[in-house]
């Protein structure tokens, strides 16, 4: 075995270890969706943990309840062992299996492809804008597509997001399968999901500060909302604009006052606060309740979304002055990075974790095949 | 910290559930508090990180509780288990007083959930606290703290001064040097002496070398014998307390809740010869772990083994380390270092006593042994379906008796009849007073925060000068 194939058999080995304490303990059964699910197995093979590892939320309460938790010899501490499990989920279900390798390499990924996207939007704006340049001021009602035309953009975007649906379906199915034969509730877990329910700590909140003297807070669930409604926020803008482009052959760009620009600002401002929120938030996390080897990770998704909607609203902003051309290449270059690395990071952590609430929510309306009697 | 420069008006010596209630309750009333928990901050809260409940009496159907559990009851349960063992007016206040603390608690955010899976039978009497003890605790600090009560750890008190009926000061281990601390009234919140080797070894003999304990490594009795020594009256048995059987191979200390096995009653405990010496199914697991602490700590070598055939798994929690598995019952014995013919006898005769009938395990059933001493009244199947299991059990200390005898206001009595003026007492240093003998499960819990509300609010009357 390699290094790292030895150093994940004992990520999995420790984590089925304490999963075994919490099933003789369950005293955190209230917190989440994690120790209830537990609750229904005995033993916790590579599967059932990865299941697990992706209901988790990561709010820390348990960490802080654990009577087991370090300077106890147990050193039970579910957070750390999770978010381990959970990186390992992602590189073991990703599509092609051998792309699963850029979760650990997030920096070197980001920067790669980073340079390659803005490399590419800066030379096609260069040939294509000509004979004005990228720089040239422009006329208000100038389109976006006199320096990129619709159909390059159509196609170098339809190539690289037709392949991210592909990797993200492909790899959701192999999640799925691993999940076991076991019906999945779709509405009920996207009502969790929705609610991020399962951040809440059983309702005392999320531990985001360092430490048992600060009490937890909805503060991380309040900034994953902004983020998670302003991408949805964004989604519903782009569709829009799609639908309107070929449905209702209005082309853009439109006006500031359409259902498109105002989504998409609204959208976009989500994802410049709840993301900027979320990186602060994460220099104040106790160092026991995180992997740092996927710091990485988490920064890079946050950062990407940080600017690509940052860049977007700048772009707004200057799309009536010298600097659009310039801007517009760069936010395309960094909504083609983002696409790209879709598949490949902290992303997917929505795709399996609500595959892994689909499973929970219906599991728990299923009779317990150990539901001992306790007499 | 200098902690001699403080004086303030109240002191409470401990850092668990009744010194934190005790402390926030004289907050309340206004004294000027100091908590002084002997353990360092990572293990603070005594027992209580390792509590789950607390068995609370309910007229009717409350938020996390079923049913109703009326007084009456829970002094019938509390009556029998102690077999009376019991002052019968505190107990009474114990019970009524947990009908109405569970506000207070919620008020500084404490949060109960139902009955966890597997404990159903304690739907009815018990509140469960989200997230366990250890997260009560955690609460309890922050709230603590947020009112402006004081808290020192590693804080360890080595003896107190008691002249003219009162407390006057203690001496504290404190940063490297002894610090003698005064304070115009006490509360004792610091525990039993279960973690004290020596002690325990004073009452019960050798024997208790072979204990482990459940709890915290910081209830050395230390405070509980520096007011023994300075004649305070001493209430309930140094041999008795909750003791339950638990794993062997549980660590030292604080192995808590999940070293318990719970296997006994679906199949035999032999001894360290292979003998069985207990009826394993004479009642429902519930009500009948508490006593098997003491049953192994009569066995030789304080070690019984409890044997099962696969058929029980998947009908108990499941336990914490796995048990010796073997195809064959002699391999299972030598696996568990015993005679493989003493045990393989035993089996036999037990194999052949029981008698035939419909196994269930929610009730009594009527699968039991006949003409084998001794009997085992229920649950009694043949142990014949391989692979086998077993697991060592030992003696668990979970908490000692012994303690400071107290009347109705806390306040905690002296040897000679009188009462001390400004010293008071909650929680496992004066539980023995109502849980004389036995246990009833979270009882330690609803003493610990009754009379922690009302050692608090005396202690901070005596300061005010206002306790006769």
């Amino acid at each position: 075995m390699t290094n790292i194939e030895t150093t994940i058999g004992s990520v999995y080995g420790e984590t089925s270890r304490m999963m075994g304490i919490c099933n003789s303990c369950r005293y955190c059964e209230g917190y989440c969706a994690v120790f209830q699910s537990m609750e229904r197995r005995v033993s916790f093979d590579p599967a059932s943990l990865d299941y697990l590892a992706n209901l988790c939320h990561h709010c820390g309460a348990c960490l802080y309840a654990c009577q087991y938790a370090a300077p106890h010899e147990f050193g039970v501490d579910i957070p750390r062992s999770l978010a381990k499990v959970r990186i390992a989920s992602y590189e073991a279900y990703a599509w092609p299996r051998a792309l699963g390798v850029l979760y650990r390499k997030q920096g070197t990924f980001a920067g790669v492809i980073l340079a390659l996207s803005m490399a590419l939007f800066l030379m096609l704006g260069a040939s294509y804008a000509a004979p004005e340049g990228l720089f040239a001021a422009r006329p208000a009602s100038q389109s976006f597509y006199a320096i990129f035309p619709h159909g390059l953009l159509v196609s170098v975007f339809g190539a690289v997001f037709a392949f991210a649906i592909v990797a993200i379906v492909a790899s959701a199915a192999r999640f799925r399968r691993a999940l076991g034969a076991g019906a999945l509730a779709p509405v009920a877990a996207a009502s969790s999901a929705a609610r991020l329910a399962n951040l809440e700590g059983g309702g005392e909140g999320c531990y985001h500060r360092s430490g048992i003297e600060h009490p937890p807070s909805s503060e991380r669930r309040g900034a994953h909302h902004v983020t998670f409604y302003g991408f949805l926020l964004c989604f519903a803008s782009t569709s829009l604009a799609t639908f309107q482009h070929y449905v209702m052959k209005w082309p853009a760009p439109y006006p500031l006052s359409s259902a498109v620009v105002i989504l998409g600002t609204l959208g976009g401002l989500g994802l410049v606060a709840g993301p900027a929120r979320l990186l602060a938030l994460r220099r104040t996390r106790d160092p026991a309740l995180v992997d740092a080897s996927q710091a990485a990770m988490d920064a890079a998704f946050l950062w990407m979304l940080f600017l690509v909607s940052a860049t977007g609203i700048l772009l707004l902003v200057l799309r009536d002055t010298a600097a659009m051309g310039l801007m517009l290449a760069v936010h395309l270059g960094f909504v083609m990075a983002f696409f790209v690395m879709m598949p490949y990071g902290k992303f997917m952590h929505g795709i399996y974790r609500y595959l892994a609430l689909a499973r929970h929510e219906r599991e728990r309306r299923e009779p317990n095949p150990y539901g001992f009697s306790d007499s | 910290m200098n902690l001699e420069a403080l004086e303030p008006d109240v002191v409470v010596i401990g850092g668990g559930n009744a010194a934190l209630v005790s402390a926030m309750t004289a907050r309340e009333a206004g004294a000027s508090v100091l908590l002084l928990e002997g353990s360092p901050i990572e293990w603070r809260g005594g027992n209580s990180q390792h509590t789950r409940n607390m068995r609370c009496m309910h007229e009717a159907p409350q938020d996390v509780l079923t049913e109703a559990y009326p007084e009456a009851e829970y002094w019938e349960d509390l009556a029998r288990v102690t077999g009376g063992n019991t002052d019968e007016q505190l107990a009474r206040m114990a019970i009524r007083g947990s009908s109405s603390v569970r506000p207070w608690m919620m008020r500084y955010g404490v949060r109960f959930q139902h009955a966890l899976g597997g404990t159903l039978h304690l739907s009815r009497t018990n509140a469960f606290f989200l997230g366990g003890g250890k997260a009560l605790v955690n609460t309890y600090y922050r709230a603590a703290k947020a009112i402006g009560v004081g808290v020192a750890y590693e804080a360890s008190v080595e003896d107190v001064e008691m002249s003219e009926g009162r407390m006057t000061a203690l001496h504290v281990r404190h940063e490297g040097r002894s610090q003698r601390i005064r304070a115009k009234a006490f509360v004792a919140a610091a525990g039993g002496f279960e973690s004290n080797r020596e002690w325990l070894r004073d009452a019960w003999g050798s024997v208790a070398d072979n204990f482990v304990v459940r709890g915290t490594k910081f209830n050395q009795g230390r405070v509980l014998k520096a007011l023994l020594d300075r004649g305070v009256a001493p209430v309930a048995d140094p041999l008795q307390g909750h003791m339950v059987a638990v794993d062997a191979r549980s660590p030292t200390y604080d192995g808590g809740i999940v070293t318990r096995v719970d296997c006994v009653s679906l199949g035999i405990v032999v001894n360290r010869d292979g003998r069985r010496f207990y009826d394993e199914g004479e009642d429902f697991w519930p009500k009948r772990y508490a006593i098997w602490g003491r049953l192994v700590a009569s066995q030789p070598g304080q070690i019984a083994y409890s044997i099962i055939d696969s058929k029980a798994l998947g009908r108990f929690m499941p336990p914490v380390f796995p048990g010796e598995t073997a195809a064959t019952l002699p391999e299972l014995a030598r696996k568990l270092g015993l005679d493989e013919g003493a045990v393989e006898r035993t089996v036999q005769q037990f194999n052949a006593a029981t008698r035939r009938g419909t196994f269930n395990h929610a009730v009594l059933d009527d699968c039991r042994t006949e003409g084998l001493s001794p009997a085992k009244t229920h649950w009694a199947r043949p142990i014949d379906t391989p692979p086998y299991f077993g697991f060592a059990l030992c003696p668990g200390v979970t908490f000692t008796y012994l303690g400071v005898k107290v009347d109705d206001r806390a306040q905690v009595a002296m040897a000679d009849g009188t009462r001390a003026a400004n010293l008071f007492a909650a929680g496992e240093i004066m539980a023995g007073n109502i849980l004389g003998r036995g246990y009833l499960a979270g009882i330690g819990m609803t003493i610990g925060t009754v009379f922690g509300r009302i050692a608090g609010m005396h202690a901070a009357r005596a300061a005010r000068g206002e306790m006769a």
